[in-house]
């Protein structure tokens, strides 16, 4: 079980979730200080360590839009949230297969800020609301790295068996 | 059954005979790009091999090429550290096509590849970058990709698991108006099927209007394809591209150029007729977002600008320049010049395109990305508006929240320069 923490509009784009200013920060470790920085009472939040780790972002059509800047993943993979979205941007829902940010495909999602969700393998449960959503999995693609547990450890395999 | 332009280069970088949309594929890469972020690529890169007891080598140090441009010079300490990195590393593995911080060699990435003829005919692309989606100008498949994806790339030389893209076919017949431009044919494009329509597909260029178009203008279009969602931007190489790679790029051998097949099946095809196109803004904060110019022309502006990959070119400047010979750019505004890399500077300054914009009271910078994504120069004040050339209007993108961009042509800035709110630039209507 877990909470909506933040509810979004469409197109949300790389710059509102890690703002192009903010970008001279690489490394994952690092990143999650600048996560929504212009959503301000969000982001001291975040910094405060007020938002449990699984909570959720709920959000509409075309999330991560615009910048193939990986720091978009890497900032709310830091905190382990779980981004929720009617769909997804290519290179952001890339990134986050690859650095392991839980995105949850979900184009009839209805929730609020508070609402209390439930996520399993084929659905999102909305116990506020009282109603499920289906959930479309991720390009088939996909899964083997989410398996592998990253693109990190899966290149590291290939890497391994390309020596043998 | 017929193969579109992104299943015949698939199909080459797979060894097979076909490949089909949707088909799962691992293509070889010819040419991996970075820019900056590579300092994050090459983090990722040496973990892959930790605890490996493996030696971190690149696949092919001649394939990658790294260009600064995102924050040039250094803004930063931070950013001048991580710029120092990446050279240690370009030097330590033997990478060929580095462009440092130089007037030579320097400028954009999306400019440096072409003018330098890294990328050709029936390449795949890979660059840790939206906007690799320009070099589909000169029939690649080129597509942005994440930095831990690129340092999969440096270790493996292919991208894992792509799924190959359906494809958008676009018919651009006609002919351009005066003061109607490249840039206003891709917002309009946008416009109509918005910043999703194209998600997860490319985007194939066709029509008379595109056959005569030359290299720059298709790098505008290819170059902003990624706004619409899409994968890639692809023209089918003609004529034009072997004229671009060999008189431009001074690529010496021929080059062979090949089209999609007569039966290639598309997802869709959407005509557009040019000679009734107007000039095009695309409105904040979406880039999907678009309107003719008549619906918000007088609005007023405080900061223009030309420069990006998507409009830094010669022929943007000189747009710009013969618009503005003599004349005076309006007290109410900062005229802001990025020429996109170091040789188009050079002989925007031989033509005196540099000097004309410099008399008329622009400020020429130097080639980089300048203003276009907020982290550099250029930023915003409170409650400003900014017109730009370049490919992007999100909410704070040119480094302050509560600021507005537009989004336009050469001629459309240039027009609105010497009066300081948009300015149509066909006069009045």
């Amino acid at each position: 079980m877990t909470n909506v923490v933040l509810k979004l509009g469409d197109d949300i784009s790389t710059d509102i979730i890690y703002p192009g200013r903010f970008m001279a920060t690489v490394l994952p470790t690092e990143t999650p200080q600048y996560a929504f920085a212009d959503h301000t009472e969000f982001n001291a939040r975040l910094k405060k360590g007020e938002i449990p780790a699984g909570s959720v972002i709920v959000a509409g059509k075309n999330f991560g839009c615009g910048s193939s800047r990986e720091q978009a993943a890497s900032c709310l993979k830091g905190p382990d949230l779980v981004v929720v979205a009617k769909h997804f941007a290519r290179i952001f829902l890339q990134n986050s297969i690859n650095l392991g940010l839980r995105t949850v495909i979900c184009p009839e999602i209805e929730a609020e800020e508070g609402d209390e969700l439930e996520i399993t393998a084929d659905k999102v449960i909305n116990k506020t609301k009282g109603k499920s959503f289906d959930i479309v999995p991720l390009p088939k693609a996909r899964q083997a790295i989410i398996d592998a547990g990253g693109l990190i450890p899966y290149t590291r395999q290939r890497v391994l068996e390309g020596k043998k | 059954m017929g193969m579109t332009m992104v299943e015949k280069i698939l199909a080459r970088a797979t060894g097979q005979a076909a490949v089909k949309a949707g088909d799962v594929v691992e293509p070889k890469v010819d040419l991996a790009m970075s820019h900056e972020n590579a300092a994050l690529v090459l983090n990722q890169f040496l973990e892959i091999y930790k605890g490996t007891g493996l030696e971190a080598k690149v696949w092919d140090p001649s394939k990658i090429a790294i260009i600064f441009d995102h924050r040039v010079p250094a803004e930063s300490s931070k950013t001048a550290t991580n710029q120092k990195k990446v050279r240690e590393f370009v030097a330590a593995q033997g990478i060929t096509k580095f462009h440092d911080i130089r007037g030579d060699e320097g400028g954009i990435c999306h400019q440096i590849l072409p003018e330098n003829g890294y990328v050709r005919p029936g390449y795949v692309v890979v660059g840790t970058d939206s906007h690799t989606t320009s070099h589909g100008a000169l029939g690649a498949f080129a597509f942005g990709i994440g930095a831990t994806e690129m340092a999969s790339v440096w270790a493996l030389g292919s991208v894992l698991n792509v799924e190959v893209p359906g494809t958008i076919k676009v018919v651009a017949k006609g002919k351009f108006p005066a003061y109607v431009l490249p840039k206003d044919l891709i917002l309009y494009l946008i416009g109509k099927i918005s910043a999703e329509g194209a998600n997860f597909k490319v985007i194939e260029y066709h029509g008379e209007a595109i056959e005569k178009m030359d290299t720059s203008g298709r790098l505008t279009i290819c170059n902003m394809s990624v706004e619409a969602g899409a994968t890639s931007g692809i023209v089918p190489p003609d004529a034009e591209t072997r004229r671009y790679l060999k008189e431009v790029a001074g690529v010496r051998e021929t080059v062979a150029v090949f089209g999609p097949d007569p039966d290639a099946v598309y997802d869709q095809e959407i005509e557009i007729d040019v000679s009734k196109l107007e000039p095009q803004i695309a409105c904040p904060h979406t880039v999907d977002n678009v309107k003719p110019i008549g619906e918000v022309a007088g609005k007023p502006i405080q900061q223009i600008v030309i420069g990006s990959c998507t409009n830094g070119r010669l022929d943007d400047i000189e747009v710009a320049a013969k618009m503005l010979k003599g004349k005076k750019v309006a007290r109410s505004v900062r005229m802001l010049v990025f020429p996109a890399s170091g040789r188009i500077f050079r002989e925007a300054m031989a033509k005196g395109y540099i000097t004309t914009l410099m008399e008329a009271g622009a400020l020429v910078a130097n080639s980089g990305c300048g203003p276009c994504l907020g982290v550099h120069q250029g930023a915003l004040g409170d409650g400003e508006t900014a017109l730009s050339t370049t490919n992007r209007n999100f909410k704070g993108r040119m480094g302050n929240p509560n600021s507005e961009v537009y989004l336009c042509s050469p001629a459309v800035a240039a027009a609105s320069a010497l009066t300081g709110v948009i300015t149509d630039p066909r006069g009045d209507r």
